[in-house]
């Protein structure tokens, strides 16, 4: 029983770290899936989010900026309205520059800004973080307080789905569309494409700058560690790439999936691999350990020769980022654009005929 | 109705287009040819907005609501406001919404579209889904004309190269265009299409009053479509008028095969 109730939880997190990927996704399917907008500082974003509802709802401390104890939904609220003018304007700076481009312009804006919140320690406690970042519903009995907190994040995974799904299907989704498909004839169709590439790279942001505010209510705490690329950025764009991009079920399901598969190699990790294994696999562990960031590499040590191992915990972090790519390789050499792929609908104008002829037959 | 005064463009240390004028009248089916590299297609991508040029004037009239013609220069407007002064132009190659069905290609051109707002395609859907049944009749009506309805549902990345030259066409329907150039419609296309083609033309150049400006090097195209003819050589106007005439001028033979070298060795 206390077994199961265990499993319980991990599930109940499971949803919600899922959730808030999967807000991250449909952000990055707005400017990726939809508009062909190459934005590589998914964390950037993310971080803004992140650190402006933390500060704003955190209580006063003497080692950062805050004490402005606003209640969560007016912090987040204020963290997705900040990011606005700064989406704005490395927008206007960076958005006529081509894909590449703007991807690597994107990832160092994104350092840029893990930088500065990692340096300027009046306002953020560097590299410790802003701790005692309130999380809804705390004072609620477990595990009605972690219920609570998944169905919150499910539900604006929900709200935004329509509201980017009703977008999609407009015509802003087709111009969209078209002017990721083929720039110069979307100009010669008179559109001010420059205008609505800033507006889909915003609105994108925007998104992204939720998802990171719910991602410190949910773990009480922020540090420029959560804003590192590898987490933040490319797990994201493997999550909306497997899933689908340009399909808002798709980055839902992808975020889904692929939280799914990493959080559970942490637990599966000494499961499928016999600890003998861990000689084999040290060497490539030591060599993950010179690219990937501390942060996910426990201190490598060496398996002692007679006692055996070190812990698994340390190969995990390496054997997740494993599992990760091979999951991207299965799903793209399966499906070639995603489990669920873009889908084209005529128009809005054949729901309404469908509708329309529902209505002109039904009293007859 | 479009009249170029001294309009040159310089490619670095290249010069494109040398103080080019020329007019193109009202109504008519003008024909523009020359050799490659005559700066054809660099004189369009002026008039349509995609290139700014280095000195001269492109001066357009046009009729107001009113009925009042008024005059201006419009060099150096980006491609937008041209196509909303009612200039569309197509491509040599053409450039489909490959992703696109071939209806949502001609769907997305029209102007006005409420949709195209985030905040109208939310809160305003009735409106939104008015005017898109609009534009898709319209959308629907331009197929019919090009005779690719049996393709509407179709991914235009799947289209053959012919029904891609009819779909840059179908572009230009899709608005209230006033001046049309087209940059080699007939460029990779089959003799058949290429005389329904031209009827095309003719068609939207009588039933809807388009003016054109046709840039082609399938001659016999020109001659039985354009008049005048306008012919160009290294970035200026060799000479102009009736195809026949055209034809018997020797200067423009010289430039068709390398005549100018000789007279600038």
């Amino acid at each position: 029983m206390e077994q199961l109730y265990g499993y319980f939880l991990y599930s109940l997190s499971l949803l919600t770290f899922g959730g808030i990927y999967a807000i991250l996704c449909l952000g990055l399917n707005i400017q990726w899936g939809f508009t062909g907008l190459f934005n590589a500082g998914v964390a950037g974003f993310f971080a803004i989010g992140a650190y402006v509802s933390a500060i704003l709802t955190a209580p006063e401390s003497p080692r950062h900026l805050g004490g402005y104890d606003l209640p969560i939904p007016v912090g987040v609220f204020i963290a997705m309205v900040v990011c606005v003018p700064v989406a704005w304007a490395i927008g206007r700076v960076c958005i006529r520059l081509r894909s590449d481009y703007l991807a690597i312009a994107t990832l160092g804006i994104a350092e840029i800004i893990r930088l500065v919140f990692k340096n300027e320690l009046w306002a953020t406690n560097g590299a410790r973080g802003v701790s005692f970042v309130p999380k809804p519903f705390e004072a609620w009995d477990s595990p009605w307080d972690q219920i609570a907190m998944a169905l919150v994040v499910l539900v604006i995974v929900a709200l935004l789905y329509i509201a980017i799904e009703l977008a999609r299907t407009s015509p802003w989704g087709r111009l969209m569309a078209a002017i990721r498909e083929d720039e110069p004839a979307a100009l010669a169709a008179g559109k001010n494409v420059e205008r609505f590439r800033l507006e889909a790279f915003v609105i994108g942001a925007v998104v992204m700058a939720l998802g990171g505010a719910m991602m410190a209510h949910y773990i009480k705490f922020v540090d420029p560690k959560m804003a590192e690329p590898l987490k933040a950025t490319f797990l994201v764009w493997v999550m909306l790439i497997a899933g689908g991009s340009g399909n808002n079920k798709g980055a839902i399901l992808g975020a889904m999936l692929l939280w799914f598969i990493w959080s559970i190699t942490e637990t599966i990790a000494p499961i499928i691999i016999p600890d003998s294994f861990a000689h084999v696999v040290y060497p490539f562990h030591l060599v993950a350990s010179w690219f990937l960031p501390e942060a996910w590499m426990a201190t490598p040590i060496a398996p002692d020769p007679v006692t055996g191992l070190d812990s698994w915990d340390s190969k995990a972090p390496f054997l997740r980022v494993f599992l990760i790519g091979l999951a991207l390789q299965i799903v793209l050499q399966k499906f070639s654009s995603g489990i669920l792929p873009e889908q084209r609908l005529q128009s809005l104008a054949d729901t309404d005929d469908a509708s329309a002829r529902a209505a002109r037959s039904s009293p007859s | 109705m479009l009249r170029l005064e001294d309009l040159t463009k310089n490619f670095g240390g290249v010069l494109a287009v040398d103080g080019c004028n020329l007019e193109i009248e009202e109504g008519k089916i003008t024909g523009l040819i020359g050799p490659n590299g005559a700066g054809k297609t660099t004189i369009f991508n002026m008039i349509a907005g995609a290139l700014r040029p280095t000195s001269g004037k492109i001066l357009y009239t046009s009729r107001g609501e009113d009925g009042k013609e008024s005059t201006v220069d419009i060099s150096g407007l980006p491609t937008h406001e041209m196509f909303h002064r009612g200039i569309v132009r197509t491509f040599q190659i053409p450039h489909e919404f490959g992703a696109l069905t071939v209806l949502e290609n001609l769907m997305v051109v029209p102007a006005e579209q409420h949709g195209e707002s985030l905040y109208q395609s939310w809160f305003h859907r009735k409106k939104v889904i008015d005017r898109e049944r609009e534009v898709r009749r319209m959308a629907e009506d331009a197929l019919e004309f090009l005779s690719l309805t049996h393709v509407r549902d179709e991914l235009a990345q799947n289209l053959s190269g012919g029904q891609k030259k009819l779909l840059e066409l179908g572009r230009t329907m899709m608005t209230d265009a006033k001046l049309v150039l087209l940059d080699e419609p007939g460029a990779g296309v089959n003799p058949t299409l290429l005389r329904k083609l031209a009827d095309m033309i003719r068609r939207l150049n009588k039933e809807r009053g388009y003016t054109f400006c046709i840039i082609e090097h399938d001659m016999d195209m020109i001659a039985s479509l354009c008049d005048p003819v306008i012919v160009l050589a290294e970035g200026k106007v060799l000479t102009q008028g009736h195809m026949k005439d055209v034809r018997r001028d020797e200067r423009v033979l010289d430039a068709y095969l390398g005549g100018g070298e000789e007279e600038a060795a």
